[in-house]
C-alpha cells in the first residue's frame, strides 16, 4: 500500500464525505424539526446535478451553476414546503413515505420530459481543471480540492449560523424538542420554512458540486438517498454535528473499504450501521444515549 | 413480617447532574398496603419507574422475591408478578374496555408454546380479565371503546388492567388522581382490600385516603427517605412536617 | 386490524370466483395481468402483517419478496414447488431475522431508515455482484408441478390458467392463515403493540420478540409472494429487491385501507388496474402513479390515511358488537 495512494484515497473519503453531509444534515433537521421523512431529499440532490448539467451546456459556467442551486434551492424548497408539506407534519410515517415516494416519481418524470435518460458528463470549470502537487509524488485534482473547501466552507457557515444566530438556536431548540418552539413564542411556520428551504439548497448545492465528480444520470440521488440515512443512523437524528461526524465516517469507511477490500463492494456502510445499532442504536453521536 | 414479594436496596437514579431518587432503600410484602408521599418533585415516580423497569437504576438494586432483578426490562418484571398503573392514563385507547383487560390477562398465559392458540379458546385469561373488571367496578362498561371512557373510569380500566396480570405486586402510580371524593372513597376502601392479598405501592396526594389506608408510609423529599412508620408516627414527626412547609398532614 | 366479517368474506369468496373463471370470459392477456396481481396482493399482504397488524413501516419488505424470487433461480432447476417454495420462505426468512433484529433496536423514523438501508443493502447484493446473475436479470426455469410422484405436465396453452389458480390458491391460503393468525394470543399481543407498545411491555409482554417473530414471518410470506413471482415470470431481476417495489407494497396497503385484513388485495388490484389505464393512457407512467398518491395522501380523509386506529374505531362499531359476542 503506498502512501500517495491512501491519501488520495483519504481525500476523496473526506470529499465525499462533505457532499454526504450536506445532504444528511438536510435530511437530519427537517426531520429533527418538523418530524418528516423526506424521501425525495435524494431527488433533490438529483435535481441540483441536472440544474449544473443544464446550466453548463447553456452558458459554459459551471461555477454559476453554485448560486443557481442555492437560490434555487431556497426558493424551490420554501415553496415545497408551503404549498405540501405543511400538511404533513403531523401525519403518520406512511402518509410521509408516500407523499415523499411521489414526489421522486414525479421530479424523477419531470428530468426525464425535460433532459432526457441519457448519462451525461458535467466538465469541471477550465480554471480548476489540473492537478494540485500535494507531495513531490502525488498530486489531487484541484476541482475536487475546491469541492473540499467549498463544503467546509458551507459546514463552518452552518455551524456558525446554528450556534451563533438567534434563528439557528430557535432551529436547535425545535430540533430537541420540538414543544420548546411554541414555548418560547417562537414564529413556528418560519422556522420550519426555513429549515425546509436551507436542506433543499444544500442537497442542491451537493448534486451541482457532485456533478463533475461523476456523471448526472437517472435515479442518481437514490444511492446518496440511501448512504445519507445510514449518516443519519449512525449520527444520531436531528443533530448537525452528529450529522457532521457520522457524514465524515461514512465517507472514509465506503471509499477506503472500496479501494482495498474490493470483494465486499459498498457492504461496508452497511456492516458499520449494524455495528452502530447493536452498540449504540441512538446513534453514535446523540447526546444522553 | 412476610418475606419482601419486591425489594429496593439503596435505589439511586440520576438525570444528568440532577440525582431524582438517592439511596432509597423499601420493602413491600404481601398483606401491606404501603404508601410514598413527598412534595411534587420528590421522586415518587421514579422510584415507581425504577421498581418496574421502566427506568434502570444509576445505583442499587431491585430483588424480585428474594432474587436479584436489577436492570430488568418491564416485561420481565411483569411477568414475575409486579403489576403497576400510570399516574398518566396509559390503557389501549382503541381497543374496548374488555379487550384491554383482556390483553393484560393474557400475558400470564403467553408462553412462547402458547402463541398460536386461539384467543376465543383461552378461558383463564377471559375470566381473569372479567374478574379483574368486576372486582373495580367496570363490568357494565366492558364494551365501551376504552378511548370514550370518563376519567374515573380511565383510572379504573388502569387498575384493572394491572389486576388482570395476577400479580403478587401493585405499583399505584396516584390511582385516585382526579378522581370524585365518591369514586375516590370507593377506590380506597378497594385499594385496602386489594392490600390483604398483594404487596401494595401507593403512591397518593390525597392525605386522608393515604392515612386512612397505609400500614407503613415512607416519606421522600428530594428524592430521599426522610421518614418512615406507621401513619401515627409519620404524623407526630416533626420533620415531616417541616418538609410539608406548613402543609397540614 | 379488522378481518372482515362474514359478509366481507362472502364477497372475498365471490370475487375470488370470479377471478378464477377469468380464463372462461377474460383474454390470455388478462388472465396474466390477472396473475401479477395476485403475485402484488401477496406481496401486500405480507407486508401488511407489519403495517396494519403492528404498526411496523418498513421500507426494506420487498428486499425478502426478491429473495424468495431469486431462491427459484439459486435452486437447481426442475425441482418440484413442493420443494422450492418452502425452500423460498426459509431462505427469506433468514435473511428477515438478522435485520429484522438489528432495526427492531429502533422504532419509527429509524426503524423505517434501517430497513430501507439493510434492504438496499440486500438489493446491491444481487445488483453488484455476479450471485444473482447480473443487474439484468435471468430467466429461470419455473418450478415443477409434482407431488408424491405425480408430475402435473402444463401444456404451454393452458399455462397462464393454471398459474392463475395455483397464484389464487396461495393468496387464498395466506389470507386464510393470517385471518386466522389475527384471531391467536400472538395476534392480540400484535394488536396491542400497535396501539400502545410501552403499554403491553409493562403488561409483560417481550414486544421486541413479538415484532420480531411478527417481521420474520412477513419476511417469509414475502418469500413465498416472490416465489410466485418467479413461477409466474419466469424471470428475476434486483429490481424486485429494490425499495420502489417495498414504497409499492405500502400505497396499496394505503389504498386498500390500513384497518382491514384484507385491504391490500383490494389495494393490490386497484394499484395493478391503474398501472394499466396508466399505460394505456401515456407512456409517462410515473406521472400517473405520483398523481395519484399525491391525490390519495392529500384528498383521502385522515383517517383512512393513517395509522389512526381511534378514528377508525368510531366508525366501526365492529369490535364492540364482537367483544360482547364472545363467552
Amino acid at each position: 500500500m503506498d502512501v500517495s495512494g491512501l491519501l488520495a484515497q483519504v481525500l476523496n473519503g473526506l470529499q465525499y464525505g462533505l457532499l454526504l453531509f450536506l445532504i444528511s444534515s438536510g435530511l437530519t433537521l427537517v426531520f429533527g424539526v418538523m418530524g418528516v421523512i423526506n424521501l425525495a431529499h435524494g431527488s433533490l440532490f438529483m435535481i441540483g446535478a441536472y440544474a449544473a448539467f443544464a446550466i453548463t451546456r447553456l452558458t459554459g459556467a459551471l461555477w454559476l451553476a453554485l448560486p443557481a442551486a442555492v437560490a434555487g434551492g431556497l426558493l424551490f424548497g420554501a415553496l415545497l414546503e408551503r404549498v405540501l408539506f405543511r400538511r404533513f407534519y403531523r401525519r403518520e410515517h406512511l402518509d410521509q413515505v408516500l407523499l415523499t415516494f411521489a414526489l421522486i416519481l414525479l421530479f424523477e418524470e419531470a428530468r426525464s420530459a425535460l433532459l432526457g435518460n441519457d448519462f451525461h458528463s458535467v466538465p469541471a470549470p477550465a480554471v480548476l481543471d489540473f492537478s494540485v502537487p500535494v507531495t513531490a509524488a502525488f498530486s489531487y485534482s484541484a476541482y475536487r480540492l475546491a469541492v473540499l473547501a467549498v463544503c467546509l466552507l458551507v459546514a463552518v457557515l452552518m455551524f456558525l449560523g446554528i450556534e451563533r444566530t438567534r434563528l439557528g438556536s430557535a432551529v436547535r431548540a425545535a430540533a430537541e424538542k420540538p414543544e420548546m418552539v411554541e414555548l418560547l413564542g417562537l414564529d413556528a411556520r418560519r422556522i420550519h420554512m426555513v429549515v425546509f428551504a436551507v436542506g433543499t439548497a444544500l442537497a442542491m448545492l451537493a448534486g451541482a458540486l457532485a456533478a463533475p465528480l461523476q456523471s448526472v444520470y437517472p435515479n442518481m440521488g437514490d444511492g446518496f438517498l440511501i448512504v445519507s440515512f445510514v449518516v443519519v443512523v449512525v449520527g444520531g437524528v436531528g443533530s448537525v454535528a452528529g450529522a457532521f461526524w457520522g457524514a465524515l465516517l461514512i465517507g472514509l469507511v465506503d471509499t477506503l473499504g472500496k479501494a482495498y477490500v474490493p470483494g465486499a463492494a459498498g457492504l461496508a456502510v452497511y456492516v458499520l450501521m449494524a455495528a452502530v445499532l447493536l452498540w449504540r442504536p441512538g446513534g453514535l453521536f446523540a447526546r444522553g444515549a | 413480617m412476610n418475606p419482601a414479594a419486591l425489594e429496593a436496596v439503596g435505589l439511586t437514579r440520576r438525570f444528568g447532574g440532577l440525582t431524582a431518587v438517592s439511596d432509597v432503600s423499601l420493602r413491600l410484602s404481601v398483606g401491606e398496603l404501603h404508601a410514598v408521599i413527598g412534595p411534587n418533585g420528590a421522586g415518587k415516580s421514579t422510584l415507581v419507574n425504577l421498581l418496574s423497569g421502566e427506568l434502570r437504576p444509576s445505583a442499587g438494586s431491585v430483588r424480585l422475591g428474594g432474587a436479584d432483578a436489577t436492570g430488568w426490562p418491564p416485561w420481565r418484571l411483569a411477568q414475575g408478578g409486579v403489576g403497576r398503573s400510570f399516574q398518566r392514563t396509559n390503557v389501549l385507547r382503541g381497543m374496548t374496555v374488555f379487550e384491554n383487560a383482556r390483553l393484560a390477562a393474557q400475558s400470564r398465559a403467553f408462553g412462547l408454546s402458547r402463541w398460536l392458540r386461539a384467543a376465543a379458546a383461552e378461558a383463564g385469561p377471559i375470566a381473569g380479565a372479567r374478574a379483574a373488571l368486576a372486582r373495580v367496578g367496570l363490568s357494565e362498561a366492558e364494551g365501551a371503546v376504552a378511548g370514550t371512557l370518563s376519567h374515573g373510569q380511565l383510572r379504573l380500566l388502569e387498575i384493572a388492567m394491572a389486576l388482570a396480570t395476577a400479580p403478587t405486586v401493585l405499583l399505584l402510580d396516584e390511582p385516585l388522581a382526579g378522581m370524585g371524593p365518591e369514586e375516590g372513597e370507593r377506590l380506597a376502601a378497594l385499594l385496602k382490600a386489594l392490600s390483604r392479598d398483594h404487596a401494595l405501592l401507593l403512591i397518593e396526594h390525597d392525605m386522608d385516603v393515604v392515612f386512612a389506608v397505609a400500614d407503613t408510609l415512607t416519606v421522600m423529599v428530594d428524592g430521599q427517605v426522610l421518614e418512615r412508620g406507621p401513619p401515627d408516627r409519620i404524623r407526630a414527626s416533626a420533620a415531616v412536617r417541616e418538609a410539608y412547609l406548613g402543609h397540614e398532614v | 386490524m379488522i378481518v372482515a366479517s362474514r359478509a366481507g368474506h362472502a364477497a372475498l369468496a365471490l370475487a375470488a370466483l370470479a377471478v378464477a373463471l377469468m380464463p372462461l370470459w377474460a383474454s390470455g392477456y388478462h388472465v396474466q395481468l390477472a396473475s401479477t396481481a395476485l403475485v402484488a396482493a401477496m406481496f401486500a399482504l405480507s407486508l401488511q402483517l407489519l403495517v396494519g397488524a403492528a404498526g411496523m413501516v418498513s421500507l426494506g419488505h420487498a428486499a425478502f419478496f426478491g429473495i424468495g424470487a431469486y431462491a427459484v433461480h439459486l435452486l437447481p432447476a426442475g425441482l418440484s414447488i413442493l420443494f422450492t417454495l418452502p425452500a423460498s420462505a426459509l431462505l427469506a426468512a433468514a435473511a428477515a431475522l438478522p435485520v429484522g433484529a438489528l432495526s427492531l433496536r429502533t422504532r419509527g423514523f429509524f426503524f423505517l431508515m434501517t430497513t430501507l438501508a439493510f434492504g438496499q443493502m440486500l438489493f446491491f447484493l444481487f445488483h453488484d455482484t455476479p450471485l444473482g446473475g447480473g443487474k439484468d436479470g435471468v430467466f429461470v426455469s419455473r418450478p415443477a408441478l409434482e407431488a408424491f410422484g405425480f408430475a402435473f405436465e402444463v401444456p404451454r396453452r393452458s399455462r397462464p390458467t393454471v398459474l392463475l389458480l395455483l397464484n389464487l390458491g396461495v393468496l387464498a391460503a395466506m389470507y386464510a392463515g393470517l385471518a386466522a393468525l389475527m384471531g391467536t394470543l400472538f395476534g392480540h399481543a400484535l394488536r396491542g403493540i400497535r396501539e400502545n407498545e410501552d403499554r403491553m411491555r409493562a403488561l409483560g409482554y417481550d414486544t421486541r420478540r413479538v415484532k420480531l417473530a411478527a417481521f420474520v414471518l412477513a419476511g417469509a410470506l414475502a418469500g413465498v409472494a416472490g416465489h410466485m413471482s418467479a413461477m409466474t415470470e419466469a424471470f428475476v431481476n434486483p429490481e424486485l429487491l429494490g425499495w420502489h417495489r417495498s414504497a409499492e407494497g405500502l400505497l396499496m396497503i394505503l389504498l386498500g385501507g390500513l384497518g382491514a385484513l384484507h385491504g391490500p388485495i383490494l389495494g393490490a388490484a386497484a394499484f395493478v388496474g391503474l398501472g394499466e389505464a396508466a399505460t394505456l393512457l401515456t407512456e409517462r407512467r410515473r406521472l400517473v402513479e405520483g398523481l395519484v398518491i399525491l391525490a390519495v395522501v392529500l384528498v383521502l380523509p385522515r383517517g383512512l390515511a393513517g395509522l389512526r386506529l381511534g378514528l377508525l374505531r368510531r366508525r366501526e362499531p365492529a369490535p364492540v358488537a364482537a367483544a360482547a359476542a364472545e363467552p
